[in-house]
């Protein structure tokens, strides 16, 4: 009986290392001074039993080759003019090329070494236009693009991570998905529409030139001078309404806030709230000169395409600070706070995916899971007893045994628990006692063809594992495509469901049999069994 | 020796039972089909369909026609609202289906239209889940790819494992992936695609004599169509929970067609009389039918309490492996075996066996 001693040996070190693992996550446990003792693993509970919000992002490529394009080729304008060599502004095609007019031909040649020296650029075409002007047709190569895209990437994360932990949630997780996507989930948190907003905001940040001098009427209708643009400007009310009203500015930007270096809410007299933003030393300057320039005029905010206020410079301002007005409610003017100390994203993110559960909700969710698993396994357990008498005995402690695995697995494994996954547990309870059903039938049926206990529990329990190991192979092939392609609350399903055949392989067939064999051992060849 | 409820000396003909059982089966697959055909195709939820939807709880009594008439002002469009789990939780599903309007905005308009007949704080949003098309495509594709790759490594292990022909296997999954890719390169629709190739999967195990593959395949088909077609019937949407709850139902009738299929081989090895192939499989099937109902009575014990008590989240995942389990015990007695006698035994045994 070596081995059946080194078999409960087994056991016991089994069932320590699972009771070690799994109590931890009996929250009464973790705050007893036995809970230093033990691993600090626990089972995670996923967003919908805990609440919170899962979003996924998409990010906008397009938007940022566009981008990136268009700055290439301004780079380029100026590099050229540089050398003396004239341009027109660039156009961007697609998002993958641009188009370049030079003036004059004879400068052909110069161009091309420019483009070739400074520029990523590679020449599709050059076509004379026969009035004297060259056509130039210019393209990025797919490497750029994918380092583009990896940068662009990274630096979207990077950002949204930055604003998330200024935000203060607690265990965020931001992740990168395939197809341009970012995943973000924010356990606990309840204001979806506060979280996309911070999250999702470009926080593009410029400040234009107002054109005063141009005609709205005619602007809106298209009619545009040179080098303006239409955009809109947002006036907040006393009442709280606010209203839209067209402005023409200036289109390129006199400054970014690439230079911000940071970004508070600050009170005015009358305690309205206004962002106030300092600027690094070179953007300090760059406004300095700025505001020195254009006394009397009208400089616009533009935050993400929309102009937050047009005020009048009324003198020149050194010392690198500005501020953001704009009648902001105090929550407004601390998102906004946040968004811009953090950076602005790389290009536009769309929400392509949002789930928000209520933490109430969650907490119901458990408290049924748990009620439903509680009585379907008393249900369970009764009737095993009542149909196989001591070997049901058996089974319903080795069940028991299962469950805590299952609960130290996913607790080693830092597995997270879902409600599917409860729903998996639930499952395994009751398809756990197949495999004892499997082998006491056999047992049965041994002992009806006259075989002694001993006998009949031997052939029983070897006939039974093989049967059992193939109809589990094909359970566990479905748990592990479900995981392959499942996501979140599915994959938590998948993995319950695996550890839970696992575990019930081992406690069916390994832990049951030794109460079987130290049952046998104590009693005589002829002695009965109940089963 | 406890209770039993199958007597050991049990000899029921189901074999005999097979042109009673096949009709049967064909009525109810057809009936699912004609009912998916009649409502164009599976009803998607938004995690497929894209779309979004709200889940709220309200303090106290309120009419459903009342909360509809509120909802129906915002002009959303494909509004459905519906009650959620049990009568007395006094939960509601409302749902939309994708649109141009950003999810702020609808919830804006959805908190403004039931501020009317609930009042401002008279009811709480538990659950708001917003599924853009783009997104709802990917996890449709994704969703059936996991059925897809299922049942061809399930057919492949079955082929392997019972009748020692891994190479038949091979080429069953290499043509498979072959035929299944050229028919993609047509640009087919995802779903017709799986549609396909089950159909390939079932005549190549035909073609290949996989028998206890076929009987297998056959019957997980039938069990995935019919609870496919009861929640068609009743109206109920596909997600991605429902997805997991086909998997486990794949998983569970497998299991239970493999036990009576291991008999069966080990029945067939002790007698190899190929005549008595036909009472073989009647031996089998009784020998296991103890365990077959017993497993199913605790498992089904447990996704009845899970239907009941478990809440409105779990309640229709809980249905389809109710109705899964229940399908999938009777196939196992009804519908692959009698596939096995249909075939004649493989003949495989040593001569074949290890190629």
């Amino acid at each position: 009986m070596q081995s059946l001693r080194l078999r409960i040996f087994v056991t016991l070190a089994v069932l320590v290392l699972g009771l070690a693992y799994m109590l931890p996550s009996i929250p009464s446990v973790k705050q007893s001074p036995l809970g230093t003792l033990l691993p600090e693993d626990t089972v995670s509970l996923g967003l919908d039993l805990k609440g919170g919000i899962h979003l996924t992002l998409g990010v906008d490529m397009d938007t940022a080759m566009h981008n990136n394009l268009s700055r290439l080729g301004d780079d380029l304008r100026a590099t050229a003019r540089d050398e003396d060599i004239f341009v027109l502004r660039p156009n961007v095609l697609s998002s993958s090329r641009l188009e370049v007019v030079l003036i004059k031909s004879e400068q052909k040649s110069d161009f091309d070494s420019v483009i070739e020296k400074y520029s990523p650029f590679t020449i599709e075409e050059a076509r004379n236009m026969g009035d004297g002007k060259v056509r130039y047709l210019l393209s990025v190569s797919p490497q750029y693009r994918d380092e583009l895209t990896r940068l662009t990437m990274d630096q979207a994360i990077k950002t949204i991570r930055n604003r998330i932990d200024q935000f203060g949630v607690a265990e965020p997780d931001i992740r990168r998905q395939q197809d341009n996507r970012i995943q973000v989930q924010l356990p606990g948190l309840q204001d979806p529409e506060r979280a996309i907003n911070i999250v999702g905001q470009t926080a593009h940040l410029e400040f234009k030139m107002v054109d005063d001098s141009a005609d709205i009427e005619k602007a809106l209708v298209g009619v545009l001078a040179p080098g303006r643009e239409l955009s809109t400007l947002i006036t907040t009310h006393p009442g709280g309404g606010q209203s839209e009203s067209p402005i023409v500015l200036r289109r390129d930007a006199v400054l970014t806030g690439e230079y911000i270096t940071d970004a508070r809410v600050q009170l005015d007299q009358w305690n309205k709230p206004y962002v106030a933003i300092s600027f690094n030393t070179r953007g300090g300057t760059i406004f300095a000169n700025l505001t020195g320039e254009n006394v009397n005029k009208r400089m616009a905010i533009v935050l993400d395409g929309k102009v937050h206020s047009a005020p009048v410079i009324q003198e020149r301002i050194s010392g690198g600070k500005a501020s953001i007005t704009g009648n902001f409610t105090n929550e407004e003017a601390r998102d906004l706070a946040v968004v811009l100390r953090a950076g602005s994203l790389p290009a536009p993110v769309v929400i392509m995916e949002q789930r928000t559960v209520g933490p109430s909700l969650g907490q119901e969710s458990i408290d049924k899971g748990i009620t439903a698993a509680l009585v379907g396994m008393a249900l369970v357990l009764a009737f095993m007893i009542i149909y196989y008498g001591f070997a049901g005995l058996v089974a319903d402690i080795v069940l028991c045994l299962n469950i805590m695995l299952i609960m130290s697995g996913l607790a080693l494994f830092g597995a997270t628990l879902t409600l599917p996954g409860i729903a998996g547990i639930i499952l395994t309870i009751g398809m756990a006692v197949d495999a004892n059903v499997i082998i006491f039938e056999r047992i049965r049926e041994e002992m009806r063809r006259g075989l002694t206990v001993r006998a009949a529990i031997a052939e029983g329990y070897e006939r039974a594992t093989l049967t059992i190991l193939d109809a589990n192979v094909t359970t566990v092939i479905a748990a592990i495509i479900l995981y392959q392609f499942g996501t979140g609350p599915v994959r938590g399903f998948a993995v319950t469901l695996t550890l839970g055949i696992l575990s019930s392989m081992f406690t069916a067939i390994f832990v049951s049999r030794i109460f079987f064999d130290l049952y046998t051992k104590s009693r005589s060849e002829s002695a009965k069994l109940s089963i | 020796m406890g209770l039993q409820i199958i007597k050991p000396d049990t000899r029921i003909d189901f074999i005999g039972f097979r042109k009673i059982a096949f009709i049967l089966s064909a009525v109810l697959v057809l009936a699912g089909l004609g009912s998916l055909l009649a409502k164009g195709g599976p009803q998607y939820g938004i995690d497929f369909a894209g779309g979004m939807i709200v889940q709220i709880k309200v303090q106290e009594d309120i009419e459903l026609s009342q909360l509809k008439g509120a909802l129906e002002q915002t002009e959303l469009p494909g509004l459905v609202v519906q009650t959620l789990g049990m009568a007395d939780d006094h939960e509601y599903l409302i749902r939309t289906s994708s649109s141009d309007i950003p999810s702020q905005q609808v919830r804006t308009m959805l908190a403004d239209a039931l501020a009317g007949p609930l009042g401002e704080g008279g009811y709480q949003i538990q659950r708001l889940e917003m599924v853009g098309p783009k997104v709802g495509a990917d996890l449709r594709a994704h969703a059936l790819e996991a059925l897809f790759y299922a049942v061809l490594i399930i057919a492949v292990y079955i082929s392997g494992r019972f009748e020692q022909r891994w190479t038949a296997a091979a080429i069953m999954a290499a043509a498979l992936g072959g035929s299944i890719y050229g028919i993609g390169l047509f640009g087919v629709d995802m779903g017709w695609l799986i549609v396909m190739a089950m159909l390939i999967t079932v005549a190549l195990c035909w073609y290949l004599k996989l028998n206890y593959a076929l009987g297998a395949v056959v019957a997980l088909i039938h069990d995935v169509t019919i609870t496919v077609g009861v929640f068609s019937i009743l109206g109920k949407e596909f997600d991605l929970t429902i997805i997991a709850a086909l998997l486990t139902i794949i998983g569970y009738s497998l299991n239970d067609t493999i036990i009576v299929f291991d008999r069966i081989r080990e029945n067939t090895r002790a007698q190899q009389d190929p005549r008595r192939f036909r009472s073989i499989i009647n031996e089998s099937i009784n020998q296991t039918l103890s365990r077959t109902l017993m497993t199913s009575l605790t498992t089904l014990m447990v996704v009845a309490c899970l239907f009941v008590l478990g809440g409105s989240v779990i309640h229709d995942f809980a249905l389809a492996l109710l109705i899964g389990i229940g399908v999938g015990t009777y196939s196992s007695i009804f519908v692959a075996s009698p596939i096995l006698l249909g075939f004649g035994p493989s003949i495989v045994a040593e001569g074949e066996g290890q190629a």
